[in-house]
């Protein structure tokens, strides 16, 4: 009795539990019990599968409802909607190529921006920081991938966006925008909001997705590893860019994806500081769109079918762009294991 | 112990004291360490012989809490001291760990990845020291024609041969080893120890082991150390059978430890 008690703690005692093993018990309270967890796990394993193929299905119902959204924009204007600049709800002439290169653009800058600093925010945590620091500097960059993108789209225009027209664009126009072949990527009037400014608002929002992920995986090397290559004299830049960073590259790539994924979808902060002009202009310093901007700014003003229909298409096209760099990434991970010899 | 029985001592031990934070782990070490000779610690774990060895390439600086007091002179010259270069005093003393620790880089690059710390070679003679260093580490004949490979690909035991090619190349005058077969099988362990005896030609090995067989195998002198202290250090055969303390006696009769 005082097994049984032990297994139950204040509730009756259940006989059957030990009825398996129990000769002198009636053998149908155990098939019955077998049956009943037979016919529990038949229902668990489809609940599974439910919701594994569900995820397919749903992944499929948006494509389809983009494709079929976007059908009169893409009739309209076939493969020219990519490369076409045109963006005249007035006459109903539309095209793709400002926003697709703004959200490639600031993507691009805010990965630029955001890899090399993760980095050091990594390595810093890992193996610099004294062990009092860790956890408070790995909460604070945790933290700041909580705060609502909304915030940092005000923070960007009120705060960042005047400080930038007033002292670090100046600075940029003078120095940089001079020099020849990198210029005129550099010029234009102070404005404070537009590519770059965008650019380094997503750089800041995604620094902590890239951060916390690299600090991760770099915790998770064996300090063995690390030891051996301090111990053939290598200094701790060496060991975490020879030894560390290629053991971690998949989880390291993979943070990078993520922090890109958010870069390439973020609406609220982009929308804030990007400019929202559909103007094609070689410089950083002036404003453009992105997709989400578009998409967020003109779907609640779109009238006619073909506007609607074109933003459609721009987030099919944004759906698209994602798909690829995902694919792009898998491919080089794979070549890098490759050059690597590893077997895969 | 009486320090000066060991005729050409290539490392000199006085007064080691060593802490983890406030713990002390290494009382008072005096000792010295044969030149081109194997030299075996001993001793039940959490006796220090992994932490001794760890003070001569100073791998425990890599932690804040942990300091050691005292001398190590290496050729006469203080390694403890804070004015010592810790990179140049690793090319001087190379180290195996207990696991096999290749880096995540082809076999080729594991060997070059330390010699190109300190050596700016051509590709001829980069080549020409990988080679060495294999063939040293008795494993060039197995890898010779899959250099470009990952050195994670091999077996357990060719890859502790590569992490010992990888400690050799950049030929260093000491080599530590720390239970360097002690996740390895019978067969792998007999070739690291042949290995051992063939290396004690160039360098001056010092080499922590739990399997007393083992030390008595391979070693020259034998330390035999319980809680932090150096109870016996001599030749490894008078160690084992006319041990002067009866602490060793004990530990190496099995009646303890």
């Amino acid at each position: 009795m005082s097994l049984c008690i032990s297994y139950n703690r204040g509730g009756a005692c259940p006989r059957y539990f030990f009825s398996h093993n129990h000769t002198t018990m009636p053998m149908f309270s155990h098939e019955a019990r077998l049956r009943q967890q037979a016919v529990f796990d038949l229902l668990f394993r489809n609940l599974t599968r439910v919701s594994a193929f569900g995820v397919l299905a749903l992944l499929a119902a948006i494509i389809v409802s983009l494709i079929v959204g976007s059908m009169p924009a893409i009739q309209a204007f076939g493969l020219g909607f990519l490369t076409s600049s045109d963006w005249d709800p007035v006459n109903d002439k539309f095209g793709a190529l400002i926003p697709i290169i703004g959200t490639l653009v600031t993507s691009g800058i805010a990965l630029l921006i955001a890899i090399p600093i993760s980095f050091g925010i990594a390595v810093f945590l890992t193996e610099l920081s004294p062990r009092i620091l860790r956890r408070p500097l790995g909460i604070a960059i945790e933290l700041l991938a909580g705060i609502p993108s909304i915030i940092y789209g005000m923070w960007g225009l009120f705060v960042f966006a005047p400080l930038f027209a007033d002292h670090i664009e100046p600075w940029i126009n003078e120095h940089i925008g001079s020099m020849p072949y990198i210029g005129p990527f550099f010029s234009g009037p102070p404005m404070g909001i537009g590519m770059l400014t965008a650019g380094i608002i997503l750089a800041i929002m995604v620094i902590p997705f890239i951060a916390s992920v690299m600090r991760d995986v770099f915790d998770v090397v064996p300090a063995m590893l690390k030891e051996s290559a301090y111990a053939v004299g290598a200094t701790t830049w060496e060991v975490m860019w020879n030894v560390v960073l290629p053991y971690t590259k998949v989880g390291v790539a993979g943070g990078i994806m993520l922090g890109l994924g958010r870069a390439l979808g973020e609406t609220m902060a982009v929308t804030f500081v990007i400019g929202n002009a559909h103007e094609l202009s070689k410089s950083l310093l002036m404003p453009g769109n992105s997709i989400s901007s578009a998409l967020a700014n003109e779907f609640t003003e779109a009238f006619g079918d073909l506007y609607t229909s074109s933003l459609i298409e721009l987030g099919l096209i944004l759906f698209f762009i994602t798909f690829v760099v995902l694919s792009i990434a898998r491919y080089m991970l794979y070549k890098l294991g490759q050059r690597e010899g590893q077997v895969t | 112990m009486d320090i000066d029985h060991i005729a050409n001592p290539k490392i000199t031990i006085k007064n080691l004291n060593f802490y983890y934070g406030n713990f002390r782990a290494l009382n008072d070490i005096s000792m010295s360490i044969a030149e081109k000779m194997v030299t075996a610690f001993i001793g039940p774990s959490g006796c220090g012989k992994s932490t001794l060895l760890r003070t001569f390439n100073r791998m425990y600086q890599l932690y804040p809490k942990q300091k050691a007091t005292g001398e190590i002179l290496l050729d006469g010259a203080n390694i403890l001291d804070p004015k010592q270069d810790l990179n140049m005093l690793r090319a001087k003393v190379g180290m195996v760990f207990q696991k096999p620790t290749p880096f995540p880089m082809t076999i080729y690059d594991n060997i070059a990845f330390g010699v190109r710390l300190y050596e700016n070679l051509n590709k001829h003679d980069m080549e020409t020291r990988v080679e060495w260093a294999l063939r040293k580490a008795a494993l060039w004949t197995e890898v010779k024609d899959k250099l470009k490979q990952s050195g994670t690909g091999l077996s357990g035991g060719q890859q502790q041969r590569l992490c010992i090619a990888r400690a050799i190349a950049v030929k260093p005058q000491v080599l530590l080893l720390d239970e360097p077969t002690s996740a390895l099988d019978p067969i792998s362990t007999a070739h690291i120890e042949k290995l051992i005896d063939e290396l004690k030609e160039d360098f001056t090995i010092v080499i922590v082991t739990h399997n007393m067989q083992q030390a008595a195998r391979i070693s020259d002198y034998t330390a035999y150390m319980y809680l932090g202290d150096l109870i016996e250090l001599g030749e490894t055969n008078s160690v084992f059978t006319n041990p002067k303390r009866k602490e060793t006696e004990d530990y190496i009769t099995g009646r303890f430890g």
